[in-house]
């Protein structure tokens, strides 16, 4: 199969519309991306102000959401896109609605940041290394959204297969607050804030190899959702099971 | 990319907003003792596309010609009411119907091309209206196979006759034709009924290009047609305007049940 193209309809007007959506979702993609990247910044600099510009940012995702979603059942209405087209307008729809649920979480954790900001009797927890993992999971994010941006199935298949050492990187964050915990007592609830938003940035994760799915759903036209990555990356590079 | 204007870019245009080339108002028709168009009224925006849907018989056709007085060539009908084409009635005595004809262009479900070169086709209103100067002839009938997206397939052979091209290049060379002598308002009624689905699309396309210049009012049974190319949809049913609005509310969330049912496929 190859790469499918949304720029050669006779209709310039379809062509115009598909080519602007894709770009609402790159500019969403990217507001959600500065979301999250604020986010883990704020918890790692107990910044709340910082913490509450998310929190007040997440409307914007979410209008967003909404105007992306008008003009895919706009053009489903108008345009009765068939095969390559109606996959690329379906890949949108849910893509979005990831992006949306990443925002959710930065904004989750922007609330967690404002708690353990002004928490000022305790410090400490695995803050920087919150910090690492965040950074890790906004480069995944940002290869989802490349991903997409170049309908590329390779490099999606490169976001879910990265996306198995995110969980990694949960499970050793999620150890180490285990044993804060265990030897202080009295850090629970500020370690329990801290493992809150160490979920939603696995969440984050999930959400981005659920974009690259898509990707290689709208490029291959194949399902690839609960299937293992060994099979994906036969789906992906055509290979036969 | 500035998010605010991109959510404030896609608010869906009303018709009142528009500038309006037609003014329908109270608009009855009657064949002989049938009535044909119950008090229409609406309004047609100007360098847009207005489409027509609705079942047979429903009055779109009727409606479309009387924009410009073709159902004057039907016996025993009678019409009513006003119809303001940019600000004076059409329907008043002292109207000069060949001019409104030169004013308000048509094209018809199929291509009628006259038996003479593509040439004088697209030349013949021109020389009706008394041009005869070959350069300005010769540089109008370019623009016009230019606007029809006709002008490289046949370029190369204006003094063929007509009616040696496809019916596709026929119903672009009829809407060359028709633009020729610029007029404020294109009449179209089934313009794509006899073609093939990539013509269609050419036509379709060809629509959208034209409507910079002009006022295009299309009659389709095609409603996914009506969906494509226009901005403003009206819906009819045996005389009424059921519904008529923007294109994109029209076939995303209709108000009555009639247009939701019609379009659905649900009619009957």
């Amino acid at each position: 199969m190859t790469t499918p193209t949304y720029k050669s309809h006779i209709s310039s007007a379809f062509n115009a519309e598909l080519e602007d959506v894709r770009q609402r979702v790159l500019a969403m993609g990217g507001l959600v991306e500065q979301q999250i990247a604020d986010a883990s910044r704020a918890i790692k600099e107990s910044d709340v102000e910082l913490a509450e510009q998310v929190i007040k940012g997440d409307e914007k995702v979410n209008t967003l959401e909404v105007s992306i979603d008008d003009e895919c059942s706009r053009i489903l209405a108008r345009r009765q896109p068939t095969a390559s087209d109606l996959r690329l307008v379906y890949a949108v729809i849910k893509t979005i609605t990831d992006l949306e649920r990443m925002g959710d979480e930065a904004e989750k954790i922007a609330h967690m940041a404002v708690d353990l900001g002004r928490d000022q009797d305790h410090k400490g927890g695995p803050l920087p290394e919150i910090h690492h993992m965040a950074r890790h999971v906004s480069q995944l994010v940002r290869d989802a959204l490349d991903a997409f941006a170049r309908m590329d199935a390779e490099s999606a298949l490169a976001v879910a297969q990265e996306d198995i050492n995110i969980d990694r990187e949960y499970e050793a964050l999620l150890r180490q607050c285990i044993t804060f915990m265990m030897e202080d007592p009295r850090t629970i609830r500020r370690v329990m804030d801290i493992i809150w938003s160490v979920r939603s940035l696995e969440r984050i994760g999930d959400h981005a190899r659920n974009i690259a799915e898509y990707v290689i759903y709208f490029v291959k036209g194949k399902d690839v959702r609960h299937i293992s990555l060994d099979e994906m990356a036969r789906e992906v590079r055509g290979e036969d099971a | 990319m500035d998010i605010d204007a991109l959510n404030a870019a896609r608010a869906p245009k009303r018709i009142e907003d528009e500038t309006h080339a037609i003014v329908v108002k109270d608009l009855d028709l009657y064949y002989g003792q049938k009535q044909a168009l119950k008090k229409v009224t609406m309004n047609i925006a100007k360098k847009k596309a207005t489409a027509f849907i609705g079942p047979s018989g429903c009055g779109k056709s009727t409606l479309l010609r009387c924009f410009n007085r073709m159902n004057d060539l039907v016996d025993g009908c009678r019409v009513e009411g006003q119809l303001k084409l940019e600000g004076k009635n059409i329907y008043d005595k002292d109207v000069d119907i060949s001019a409104l004809r030169r004013n308000v262009g048509m094209v018809f479900q199929k291509p009628n091309p006259f038996p003479k070169s593509i040439y004088e086709n697209v030349a013949y209103g021109m020389r009706l209206a008394g041009i005869s100067k070959k350069s300005v002839l010769d540089e109008t009938v370019e623009w016009a196979l230019k606007g029809a997206a006709l002008w490289e397939e046949v370029k190369d052979r204006l003094d063929d006759s007509a009616l040696g091209l496809s019916g596709g290049q026929q119903q672009r060379l009829v809407i060359a034709r028709a633009v020729a002598i610029k007029p404020q308002v294109l009449l179209m009624d089934e313009p794509c009924s006899a073609l093939d689905p990539i013509s269609t699309l050419k036509v379709e396309e060809l629509i959208n290009e034209l409507k910079k210049e002009f006022t295009i009012v299309i009659v389709t049974h095609n409603m996914q047609q009506a969906a494509r190319v226009s901005d403003y949809t009206a819906f009819m049913y045996v005389g009424d305007l059921i519904e008529f609005g923007n294109t994109d509310k029209l076939f995303t969330r209709p108000e009555k049940k009639q247009t939701e049912d019609y379009i659905t496929g649900k009619y009957g």
